[in-house]
């Protein structure tokens, strides 16, 4: 017997923390190996317009009959592959038109002039300052951005509707069916919605991140301004400044950022 | 032994008819698939990632990708090469479908035979999306 104790827990001890480090230099070889490349990054892009906050001012006043809304609702939704539901609590809409007195109810009455009283205004998501969708939404599949836009992250939205049942404005839509067959034609650049799946207007957010105005102010011919809130030198802030302007339901403390010169 | 007979017939009965899978099947097994690169895929060499790190996390990074995309809003990719591309699934040319123009040949041909279904084209919209839909 030639091994003693002592020389055995001598080996053993040595194969151990042989063992031991062989992971430890394996991991410092290869973060030398990768330092050599630098990291990816990922960015918005150059020409991706920003804000601290995203508003906008429609102005009534160049907008007669609902022959003047049509083309507007028609570019938002050709755009955003919104589909042609003809049963009406299947609906699909981020833009529409409405009457005086559903849009601003606590302005109603019943001798307001003729021009106003028949007036179709346009209606969209009011992109609030505290939004009631938000909150009520279970999975943070509607969320604030940081420039003011009150987003939808379809993939995560599980169709609860308890946002359709907080927001204020009725802004939201719900696919209660497939809607891809209702889609006259496809746009390529944007994702359609599957069944069960809460929608609204976006404002524009994927045309703003590669440098295009939102498709309604685009196709309104100037009646409609987007900009921003917060910079007092912007055209939004200059309408603001030099017309008299109200929103919808402000009493209500949502803090719409959509403005309507009347 | 007792009733020898019956029971080593029931017991050749109960391992034939578990074994059944087994047997049934042998020799059926089919290959594994290659996804099929599309001749854009091919010239470029290179996706965002090594082709290995690409084949077992595709989709931890599409699913990276989203939330950087709709949360933070930051939509351009530059590897460390320098080479950019466009964060999106389905849209424009940088874009995964821009380069693997292919769905049935590049996602379908592995997702079916690893028996996996992803909702990704209940919304987005696959390039050449037509030909499959006519086939049903």
């Amino acid at each position: 017997m030639g091994n003693s104790r002592r020389s055995f827990l001598k080996v053993a001890g040595i194969t151990a923390l042989g063992i031991g480090t062989k992971p430890v230099l394996d991991v410092l070889a290869s973060s030398e190996g990768h330092g050599a490349e630098p990291k990816p990054e990922v960015s918005k892009n150059e020409k991706a317009l920003t804000a601290k906050k995203w508003g906008m001012v429609i102005d009534t006043r160049k907008f007669h009959s609902a022959e003047d809304l049509d083309p507007i609702i028609e570019a938002c939704h050709k755009i955003h592959n919104v589909p042609e539901l003809t049963e009406p609590r299947h609906k699909i809409m981020w833009i529409w038109e409405d009457e005086y007195k559903h849009v601003f109810t606590h302005r109603e009455h019943d001798l307001i002039n003729d021009r106003i009283k028949d007036l179709p205004f346009l209606v969209l998501c009011n992109h609030c300052e505290k939004p009631a969708c938000v909150r009520a939404c279970p999975t943070k599949a509607t969320f604030k951005r940081d420039d003011g836009i009150v987003l939808m992250d379809f993939h995560r939205c599980i169709g609860c509707r308890f946002c359709m049942a907080a927001c204020p404005y009725g802004s939201r839509s719900f696919n209660f069916r497939d809607p891809r067959p209702f889609i006259k034609e496809e746009n390529k650049e944007f994702p359609t919605r599957m069944k069960g799946v809460v929608e609204k207007c976006n404002f524009c957010a994927e045309r703003l991140a590669v440098g295009k105005m939102p498709a309604c102010v685009e196709a309104s011919n100037g009646a409609i301004t987007f900009g921003d809130l917060d910079d007092s030198e912007s055209e939004v802030r200059e309408l603001l400044r030099t017309n008299y302007t109200i929103r919808r339901k402000p009493d209500l403390g949502a803090g719409p950022s959509v403005y309507y010169i009347v | 032994m007792y009733d020898k007979n019956k029971i080593v017939t029931g017991l050749v009965i109960f391992v034939a008819i578990v074994t059944f899978p087994f047997w049934y099947n042998l020799g059926k097994a089919s290959s594994v698939p290659e996804p099929k690169l599309s001749e854009k895929a091919k010239a470029a060499k290179e996706c965002v990632v090594p082709k290995v790190d690409m084949k077992q996390e595709h989709m931890q990074i599409l699913d990276l990708w989203r939330d950087t995309v709709v949360r933070d809003a930051n939509r351009v990719y530059k590897t460390g090469k320098g080479k950019t591309f466009n964060m999106s699934l389905s849209t424009g040319e940088e874009s995964c479908m821009g380069c693997h123009e292919d769905k049935a040949e590049f996602c379908d041909k592995c997702h079916n035979y690893a028996s996996v279904d992803p909702y990704c084209w209940d919304c987005h919209i696959a390039p050449k999306e037509k030909k499959p839909e006519e086939n049903k």
